[in-house]
């Protein structure tokens, strides 16, 4: 994974959970812009990080780019995170899935609120930006190999017995319906960040569809952000 | 400055320039990024007489310089776009056109009923080539003697712009544009996608949900470019041409081969303003070249 920082000379508000589609120059492998989820703003600074992990073409692309080149983004896209005035809120994140994680964390804490921020990883090694997540909430961790934190997967970890009023989740599907399970079982409102494959990001092509209790909904313009009481996830 | 406009066999377009259906939503997807007005006209997502869940995900497959998609003519039924969609866009001052697909030829014809009551659209777009529905779409745009039912029984009821798009999945292109023109079409449109298919060789199973889906963007120009160049060469009535055009030199290429106007489709997926991108680009072309209008350049191969 890596961190790729834009600066913009004009950037719009942008929400925790929000994504950017960036075009990918001189590719014909990859022909479509590649969605990612915004990982942190400085509205000051005007500036956007995004947290990449290096998958195929687009994204290796993207890790090669030098300082001052130029990126086409179009941004922002998509709903957001449902942030509450109240409650305990615990933000799931696992493998490249933490990345949405630290802007919604710092937005919660601006508003006063406590998150508690767990995270899954393969490895010790996989850990990438402890200290930015340390300064927005509670930070735990699991590793499947047991080297760090807790050993198992964020559905494992010992935090789940307390008390959460709203989970949000980001990570592969099979993690995120894991811990929707778990937020079904409990009553939990849960929220998730889905990942579908795009190609327009804005509502019109209706590729990245995923099925809900009102039909088949647009990730990229009706999410990616989606309550899992909306989604045919139940069992 | 030359002269952009374009006559289409009665339909007046301010400019060449039109937008594939599928591929631009209803327009107010991309207000955000292009004034609407100032193109030529859109074309609205497939409108089927009943509303349509499509097929399942995944329906889309990135592909070398293109994209597989298998979205199968999702949409709330023309009903729904006539009581909810069509009052959001009515006063938009372009063409826009209705493309409408059916299961029937009954479906077909009441649908194009229904659109030839709004009078804000000046035409449809007879979509009898689309490769991602079972029991329609392309089964009536691959034969002659289904192209002629079809077209020739919405033509009794629809009394605008009637558009026909054709498929290119046929032996003979030009067999199917006579046909349509026969019949009473007041232009075609080609191409639809190219039937296709991608596989994920690690999972050993296919890309998309439905196995095959419609192949566009950038590689399927040479196709288009050749299928249109060979039905300008038989029919009288205008043509309109797309496949893969994804900037003003590939635009300009479909009208020297012989299309009197064009949509982009899939381009405006990866730039949501190219349409107007190409609007300039043709005029400086023009202007480069010491034409006044862009109809000196139709078929001029």
């Amino acid at each position: 994974m890596f961190l790729l920082t834009l600066h913009s000379d004009e950037l719009p508000p942008i929400s925790p959970g929000q994504f950017v589609n960036v075009k990918i120059e001189n590719s014909p492998a990859t022909f479509l812009r590649r969605p990612i989820s915004v990982h942190d703003v400085d509205p000051v600074k005007n500036l956007l990080y995004l947290l990449v992990k290096k998958a195929g073409t687009g994204t290796r692309i993207l890790a090669g780019l030098k300082e001052g080149e130029r990126l086409s983004v179009i941004l922002p896209l998509g709903n957001t995170f449902s942030i509450p005035e109240y409650g305990r809120c615990l933000l799931i994140g696992g493998g490249v899935g933490i990345a949405p994680m630290l802007h919604l964390s710092k937005e919660m804490k601006s508003r006063g609120l406590s998150p508690v921020i767990l995270i899954g990883v393969r490895s010790k090694e996989d850990i990438v930006r402890k200290e930015a997540f340390e300064q927005h909430g509670e930070l735990y961790y699991t590793t499947e190999d047991g080297s760090f934190g807790e050993k198992g997967y964020p559905t494992q970890h010992s935090v789940l017995s307390q008390h959460f009023d709203h989970i949000y989740c980001c990570g592969p599907e099979v993690m995120m319906k894991a811990v929707a399970g778990y937020a079904y079982k409990n009553n939990i409102d849960c929220e998730v960040s889905l990942e579908n494959m795009m190609a327009c990001g804005i509502g019109a092509c209706l590729c990245c569809v995923t099925d809900t209790h009102e039909g088949h909904k647009c990730v990229c313009s009706e999410g990616p952000i989606f309550n899992i009481k909306d989604l045919k996830w139940q069992s | 400055m030359a002269e952009l406009s374009v006559n289409l066999n009665g339909l007046e377009l301010k400019n060449p320039v039109l937008t594939a259906s599928g591929t631009f939503g209803y327009g107010t997807e991309f207000a955000d990024f292009i004034n609407l007005t100032d193109l030529g006209g859109f074309i609205v997502k497939g409108t089927t007489l009943y509303p349509r869940e499509g097929n399942p995900y995944p329906r889309m497959a990135e592909t070398p310089s293109g994209m597989l998609n298998a979205v199968g003519l999702q949409n709330k039924g023309v009903d729904y776009f006539i009581n909810h969609i069509y009052p959001e866009i009515k006063d938009i001052r372009t063409n826009i056109l209705v493309n409408v697909s059916g299961a029937s030829v009954s479906d077909y014809v009441a649908t194009a009923e229904k659109i030839n009551t709004l009078d804000c659209i000046p035409g449809i777009e007879l979509n009898i080539s689309c490769p991602n529905v079972k029991e329609g779409g392309m089964a009536f745009g691959t034969q002659c003697s289904s192209v002629a039912e079809v077209v020739s029984a919405v033509r009794k009821v629809y009394k605008k712009h009637l558009m026909v798009k054709l498929s290119p999945n046929v032996t003979n292109i030009q067999e199917i544009a006579l046909t349509a023109e026969a019949e009473g079409a007041d232009s075609v449109s080609l191409i639809n996608t190219l039937m296709g298919m991608a596989i994920d060789a690690e999972k050993r199973r296919p890309v998309l949900s439905t196995v095959t889906g419609g192949l566009s963007g950038a590689c399927v120009k040479p196709v288009a470019l050749r299928m249109v160049w060979q039905v300008s060469k038989v029919v009288k009535i205008p043509i309109v041409g797309l496949g893969g055009i994804m900037n003003a030199t590939d635009a300009i290429e479909f009208l020297l081969a012989g299309a009197s106007a064009i949509q982009i489709g899939t381009a405006n997926f990866i730039d949501p303003s190219i349409t107007l991108k190409v609007v300039k680009g043709i005029d400086n072309y023009l202007d480069r070249h010491g034409f006044k209008s862009v109809k000196e350049i139709v078929g001029l191969i």
